[in-house]
């Protein structure tokens, strides 16, 4: 029976179990709801739950290792001159045989001994299907027959299913932790793979960065140089200039927005800057590249300065135009969160309405400003687009932001674009890269939290 | 006078029904007891207030005296504390509301549009309800109302405002320890006296309070009616309230007001004791509530 098919039946099963569970519950209860421990609906659910998870557990297992199964019982039986290729070719045999069995394809001709193969692998392919249907279904019945038996007044059918389902809740929430600690430990084993042919201490401290690699022995000018100290340099430039141009911008927005714009006046403008978000970042980036950078250009030659036609400047004015929803949004909804009581007590007193925003508001929503503005530098720091397009790929040390910079993003980028080979330290250098652009959005996060934890307890 | 229709604030059966009976026993809503005192720190009179459509306050007239407490009590939705938050036009911040008639701080119409609301509420002062201090250290929320108003020129002046404020709010001994900590640390007792000790640093000549006792236990309310009695020296006070021992305890004068009027006015004694409208029977008596 094909998956679809079995996972239809099942949940069929699942309704047919709910609606037994519940009228078995009824009649036990004599249909009064007081002389049963829970609501008839638990006892639905805990039948249907024990129909479902035994046989979907089974099912996710058996699906997930049957392939592999199935390949080794085939390989096994391949005949003495295919077995003792070595790895590689055997693999590439038994690729071309699950070629045949889908109808794909197939690398080189067909020989008797693999399409027999091929015929092996089709019928255990379907003793499997089979098996597990019948084993499915069968533990789906059982799970049921077993709920319904123990279906009695006083049992605790709510507790249970309540248990049940802060699992489902437990084992969601760990999805995204596992995730995270798989592309830590992805990048972080990478890392160290780079860390075996470059020293950490040349790349952490070194001044240069010229990461193209010689492939011949006779090639000129390939140094393969890695110190990340420009990278970093140039990513805190370009974030600092947008961090310069997004914090006074976004909080006097999110000043104006909550304290002195009217109901109407909020309503058009606030959605109008959160579109800025919406913008995608590779629209900024050639807005950056064909308007700003231009611009700057020219009007810096025309006071006599020496601009680069990709500076950090123009990067960085562009993204702290991006960055300016995160700042205002956040900022406005923690200002709007000061509770009236704090205004009315300083108007009480005679302040204004300026002298109540500088000295108790914004001292007030301090914390959650603080926090919206950290989350904005780490969006500065992960901006790669605008960066790529407006600011160069050259890495100078410099803090000139006429100058053109790279920053780590970019330079991950461009490692990584194209055909590349993953034994080099060229490439590698991407995953050290991305480890330490992790570690730092990560201070920052810690930071963050400490800054908002520690006026929070002052403040509440 | 006829029976005045406009009743603003929605009314439960029950209270209809009490309306009709006092309909036979008083044809009118007109104020009864004396309203004016001889040489009044404030005059009202014909305070009306609107909230959009809804009328709040109606034609209410009402002197305060010098140096004396005035309560103000009655059943909720009555409009007191609105009436109380005309006297230092603290509903200048709620967009929909509207203001007519004439409210005067010693000869000065409050309303006059020539008049800057600023210096008014450093004149009339307002404690709040729940205590409101500001996220500021203890020193800073008292030396913020003198700083703003530029009260004082230096450091050893603003100190000195600052002891001589918290002292008179019965704070000091509490708090003079740790002045540089968050005033919001404080207990709620404690930090209800913060905010009159900042309302005393600016230097009012009324303080409106607006429940100030109603979030605190009895033994902070106690110390807050004790202050209250010591304030009345110096400054006028006017005291909304729920509690009507409380009113009998602090008062010199006592309003009562019903569905936007102003029922019945006199000294606090006679009211409680000789009420002469119904309406303020049943609410003394605890008929409604």
């Amino acid at each position: 029976m094909h998956l679809p098919t079995l996972l239809f039946i099942l949940a069929l099963l699942c309704v047919f179990s709910f609606w037994i569970g519940k009228r078995r519950a009824l009649i036990i209860a004599d249909g009064k709801h007081c002389n049963l421990h829970s609501l008839p609906g638990y006892y639905g659910y805990y039948a249907s739950l024990w129909c479902a998870i035994p046989a979907l557990v089974v099912l996710v297992f058996w699906t997930g290792f049957e392939s592999s199964i199935i390949t080794t019982l085939v390989s096994r039986e391949l005949p003495v001159a295919l077995q003792s290729l070595p790895s590689d070719r055997l693999n590439l045999v038994i690729n071309d045989i699950q070629n045949l069995v889908s109808g794909n394809i197939v690398s080189g001709e067909i020989d008797p001994a693999m399409r027999a193969a091929a015929d092996h692998y089709q019928h255990l392919q379907q003793i499997s299907q089979a098996a597990l249907t019948v084993v499915v279904l069968a533990l789906a019945v059982l799970g049921l027959l077993l709920a319904y038996r123990q279906i009695h007044q006083a049992q605790r059918a709510r507790n249970w299913v309540e248990r049940v389902i802060m699992f489902f809740l437990i084992s969601s929430s760990s999805i995204a932790v596992f995730t995270t600690i798989g592309i830590v430990l992805s990048v972080l084993f990478e890392a160290i793979r780079f860390f075996q042919a470059v020293p950490i201490s040349d790349f952490l401290l070194g001044l240069k960065w010229s990461p193209q690699m010689a492939i011949r022995e006779d090639q000129v000018g390939s140094s393969g140089v890695f110190g990340a100290i420009p990278l970093f340099a140039g990513t805190m430039l370009i974030s600092f200039i947008a961090m310069l141009v997004a914090a006074p911008i976004g909080l006097m927005a999110a000043i104006y927005l909550s304290e002195y714009a009217s109901k109407k006046m909020r309503n058009i403008t606030k959605p109008l800057l959160e579109i800025l978000a919406g913008i995608p970042t590779v629209v900024y980036g050639f807005f950056a590249a064909l308007a700003v950078a231009p611009f700057i250009r020219d009007s810096g030659e025309w006071i006599g300065l020496d601009v680069s036609s990709e500076s950090a400047l123009a990067a960085g004015l562009v993204m702290g135009v991006m960055i300016i929803p995160f700042v205002s949004s956040l900022s406005d909804d923690v200002i709007n969160a000061v509770p009236q009581a704090m205004r009315d007590g300083s108007y009480a007193l005679g302040a204004t309405h300026s002298e109540t925003i500088r000295q108790v508001i914004i001292p007030a929503a301090l914390p959650g400003i603080v926090g919206g503005m950290l989350l904005a530098v780490s969006r500065a720091i992960g901006e790669t687009m605008i960066v790529v397009m407006a600011a160069g790929l050259s890495a100078n040390l410099t803090a000139n932001p006429l100058q053109a910079v790279t920053t780590v993003t970019v330079q991950m980028v461009t490692l990584l674009v194209g055909d590349q080979e993953f034994d080099s330290p060229k490439t590698l250098a991407a995953f050290a890269l991305g480890l330490m652009l992790f570690v730092t959005t990560l201070v920052l996060n810690v930071i963050a939290l400490y800054v908002v934890r520690k006026y929070r307890e002052q403040y509440e | 006078m006829q029976f005045n229709t406009q009743v603003v604030s929605p009314v439960t059966p029950l209270m209809v029904c009490t309306d009709i009976e006092l309909i036979a026993a008083h044809d009118n809503r007109k104020t009864v007891g004396k309203i004016s005192v001889t040489n009044p720190r404030m005059r009202c009179r014909n305070v009306n207030v609107f909230y959009g459509d809804k009328q709040a306050i109606n034609r209410v007239n009402l002197d305060i005296g010098r140096h004396e407490v005035i309560a103000m009590i009655g059943p909720s939705g009555c409009g007191k504390s609105t009436f109380l938050r005309c006297l230092n036009r603290m509903n200048d911040t709620i967009d929909s509301c509207r203001v007519t008639g004439e409210i005067l701080l010693d000869d000065q119409d409050i309303y006059d549009k020539k008049l800057d609301v600023v210096p008014l509420r450093a004149q009339v002062g307002m404690v709040f309800q729940k205590p409101n201090p500001f996220p500021k250290s203890i020193y800073e929320n008292v030396a913020y109302g003198p700083r703003i108003h530029g009260l004082v020129s230096s450091k050893s002046d603003l100190d000195v405002v600052v002891e001589s404020s918290l002292c008179r709010a019965g704070l000091w001994d509490e708090v003079k320890d740790r002045l540089d900590q968050p005033g919001t640390g404080l207990s709620g007792g404690q930090q209800q006296r913060l905010c009159i000790a900042r309302t005393i640093a600016v230097g009012p000549e009324v303080i409106l309070m607006d429940e100030p006792c109603s979030a605190l236990d009895p033994i902070a309310t106690a110390k807050i009616e004790g202050l209250i009695d010591e304030l009345r020296e110096e400054y006028t006070i006017a005291i909304v309230t729920h509690s009507m021992q409380q009113a009998a305890r602090v008062s010199q004068r006592t309003a009562y007001f019903h569905l936007g009027d102003l029922i019945e006015v006199g000294e606090t004694n006679q009211i409680f004791t000789n009420p002469q409208h119904k309406l303020t029977e049943d609410y003394i008596t605890g008929r409604f509530g």
